[in-house]
């Protein structure tokens, strides 16, 4: 695929300035667009933001809401950054976090009635990673041995995605007597603990929230995947075949494994999201339970700069957007939390698409300060 | 199977078909010329939202038509200047069109009309109408439903299909633009502008992308809703990459992806023999299905342009 995270022609900038400065600075210009349009349809962006920060992180409920839409957006953007590093633009984080929590469905549905919770978490886990890691292979294979590309086939796995788990709902698993197309709820060992649960037998008071467990497997998937990407000889392969396939393969790394490897391994980690969604909170397998977090996830690869801790860091704030959104939602009439999605569009576009067209001035900007500064301790060397 | 049902079945095909024909065209001229273009969803979608809004406030079908076409135009020009002037990920900007535009369109919409993101339902003198409502009467079921009675963007459409394949196979601008898609190293050579033969095509996409969008709004339904586009930007996109980038072969398969819709919707909770009931979600997964198995090479070749999604930079 095509790298869009590399800098082209712009001047090299310092490391400090294009892994802090530069999403920093993007992110100045999409909230500075979006607060635009805020004042636009006659709101106050200062009130806005204000309630919005209130509702994310003022109440202890507050902060365990937003931790849990981080947990769904730090698996997807983990995801969509782990593809990028293969050099793969991966579209179907949405289908396969689908496709995840239907595997982690079909096994509650099936064993949570007869096995312990100790041995039904890791087969969860397993059951999501699995379907998730498959759904998303078919697209790496086709793209490695058919050569059809993969963010074609991605975008058309995220319908059949969703077909596929409508078909089974309506058709197969749907309990008879209700109205809403859901599944019969799993039993009580498929249900992950929730935060306060935890807290609570530790003896510490944490209100209710749908926070739980899924976000320490999160942050967990987080330190693997940085662990797999920069301390082990099958991430510095898919990093060398993403930085250049035909250089690779001249190392001898075989181009198709790695489009295959880096494929599954997205695929397992957006299928992780149906532990947070199925898992955690539903605990019945329903609709549309993804909820656009795939596309979120690319989102905050493109501002994470696809690193494990950019990508905790971005999750956490579009979680607090997410949260913060429904608060102001509540507070401040004609306001939706759709303005999130447009941020999120903004970011996008000024982070991902448009990155040459704010990284030449920032670096030129950057270069004349660095030499002020040089030029003035070269002077006072001189005088000294 | 009676002759009005054929008729109303080829008469929702064809609806249905129409802004997939459209968009499916915008998605040939900019692919053609060498960018990717997966923002068709978002476009149509800002155009709907622009017709149904301009609609309401001014009470004009002319000024509902120019303000859709005018912001598609304007979303093609964005996505030119970051991607083949600026040298973006184009991939990458279609997918910010898109994500942009689901979101921009629900907040402009109840900040504009209050009514949960919905413009008011636009009265019928807007509306486009059908060229010649009787037709049913005087032509009989079949061809009077199926093939005339449509209102005049349908026509529009199936007329641009030769349109377009005349531009680019007939003309010198469509040698050049297929040139550009190919090897602009060769166009630039020439000393013809690849920026501006990129920015042309973008052009008329933006165009063909207002006119599908204004479909929906001002044909389809009587008024914007939220996500009314509901993937068929997507599906266009799957329909022009199964008509392997070629106008004629594209609108057969946007008749044959309307086909499946209108077959979907008429057999949902039908039995028929030997099948039972038939499950409506797999006909329409099937247009994605068939575009993955066509682009694996199961089933004949397709082909993208040599530098579909490669930026040009010039050598100095």
């Amino acid at each position: 695929m095509i790298s869009f995270f590399k800098s082209g022609a712009t001047p090299p900038m310092p490391r400090w300035a294009e892994l802090v400065l530069m999403p920093l600075v993007n992110l100045a210009i999409a909230f500075a667009l979006a607060g635009g349009v805020v004042a636009l349809v006659g709101q106050a962006p200062g009130l806005v933001l204000e309630t919005l920060l209130q509702g994310a992180f003022g109440s202890l409920r507050g902060v365990s809401y937003t931790l849990y839409y981080t947990t769904s957006f730090i698996f997807t953007g983990l995801a969509v950054a782990l593809a990028s590093h293969g050099g793969l633009f991966n579209i179907g984080a949405e289908g396969q976090a689908s496709i995840g929590g239907l595997g982690i469905g079909l096994l509650a549905l099936w064993l949570s009635n007869s096995l312990p919770w100790y041995l039904m978490w890791p087969l969860l886990l397993i059951a999501g990673m699995g379907f998730g890691a498959l759904w998303a292979a078919v697209p790496g294979y086709l793209q490695a041995w058919r050569g059809s590309h993969v963010v074609i086939t991605t975008i058309m796995f995220n319908f059949m995605a969703s077909a596929l788990l409508s078909y089974l709902l309506v058709h197969q698993l749907k309990v008879n007597d209700g109205m809403a197309v859901e599944s019969a709820p799993f039993g009580a060992s498929a249900h992950l603990s929730g935060i306060h649960q935890v807290l609570a037998s530790l003896g510490v008071e944490w209100p209710s929230s749908p926070l739980n467990l899924s976000f320490v497997l999160a942050l967990g998937a987080a330190v693997a995947v940085y662990l797999l990407l920069w301390r082990s000889r099958a991430g510095f392969r898919l990093r060398a075949f993403g930085s250049s396939a035909s250089a690779a393969e001249y190392a001898g790394i075989n181009p198709r494994h790695q489009t295959l490897l880096a494929m599954a391994c997205s695929g397992a980690l957006a299928g992780m999201v149906g532990m947070n969604e199925i898992a955690g909170v539903n605990d019945k397998l329903l609709l549309d339970f993804v909820g656009g977090a795939g596309f979120t996830g690319i989102a905050v690869a493109v501002i994470g700069r696809n690193h494990p801790f950019g990508i905790v860091m971005a999750s956490l704030l579009f979680g607090a957007l997410f949260q913060g959104g429904a608060e102001v939602a509540f507070e401040v009439q004609g306001f939706t939390r759709d303005m999130v999605v447009m941020l999120q569009g903004l970011i996008v576009l000024v982070s991902g698409a448009m990155s040459h067209v704010v990284a030449g001035p920032v670096a030129r900007l950057v270069h004349a300060c660095s030499r002020r500064e040089a030029s003035f301790t070269e002077k006072e060397t001189q005088h000294g | 199977m009676d002759e009005l049902m054929l008729g109303t079945l080829l008469a929702s095909t064809l609806r249905v078909a129409t802004p997939l024909i459209l968009c499916a065209l915008a998605g040939v001229l900019a692919e053609r010329s060498g960018v990717i273009d997966i923002g068709l969803e978002g476009k149509m979608l800002c155009a709907a939202f622009a017709a149904g809004a301009a609609g309401a406030v001014w009470g004009s079908s002319f000024v509902a038509l120019a303000a859709a076409i005018g912001v598609a135009f304007a979303l093609s020009m964005l996505h030119g200047y970051a991607c083949v002037i600026h040298r973006g990920d184009q991939v990458v900007s279609g997918m910010a069109i898109n994500i942009l535009a689901a979101g921009l369109t629900v907040v402009l919409g109840i900040a504009c009309f209050h009514q949960g993101g919905q413009t008011p339902a636009l009265p019928d003198e807007v509306r486009l109408r059908a060229l010649w409502p009787e037709a049913p009467e005087v032509l009989g079921d079949l061809i009077g439903n199926g093939l005339a009675g449509y209102n005049v963007l349908v026509y529009l459409a199936l007329a641009l299909v030769p349109g377009v394949w005349l531009l680019l196979q007939q003309t010198r601008f469509g040698l050049r633009l297929r040139a550009v898609g190919e090897n602009p190293h060769m166009v630039d050579a020439a000393g013809v502008s690849v920026h501006g033969l990129r920015f042309s095509a973008l052009a008329l996409n933006g165009l063909l992308c207002g006119l599908a969008g204004s479909y929906l709004v001002l044909a389809q339904n009587a008024a914007f809703a939220p996500h009314m586009t509901a993937g068929r930007g997507y599906m266009a996109l799957a329909a022009m990459i199964f008509g392997k980038w070629r106008p004629l072969p594209a609108l057969a398969a946007c008749l044959l992806f309307g086909f499946l819709d209108a077959l979907a919707i008429r057999l949902q909770g039908a039995v028929l023999p030997v099948i039972g009931e038939v499950p409506v979600q797999f006909i329409q997964a099937l247009p994605y299905l068939m575009t993955v198995i066509l682009l694996a090479g199961f089933m004949g070749s397709s082909q993208a342009p040599g530098a579909l999604g490669r930026p040009y930079l010039k050598e100095r």
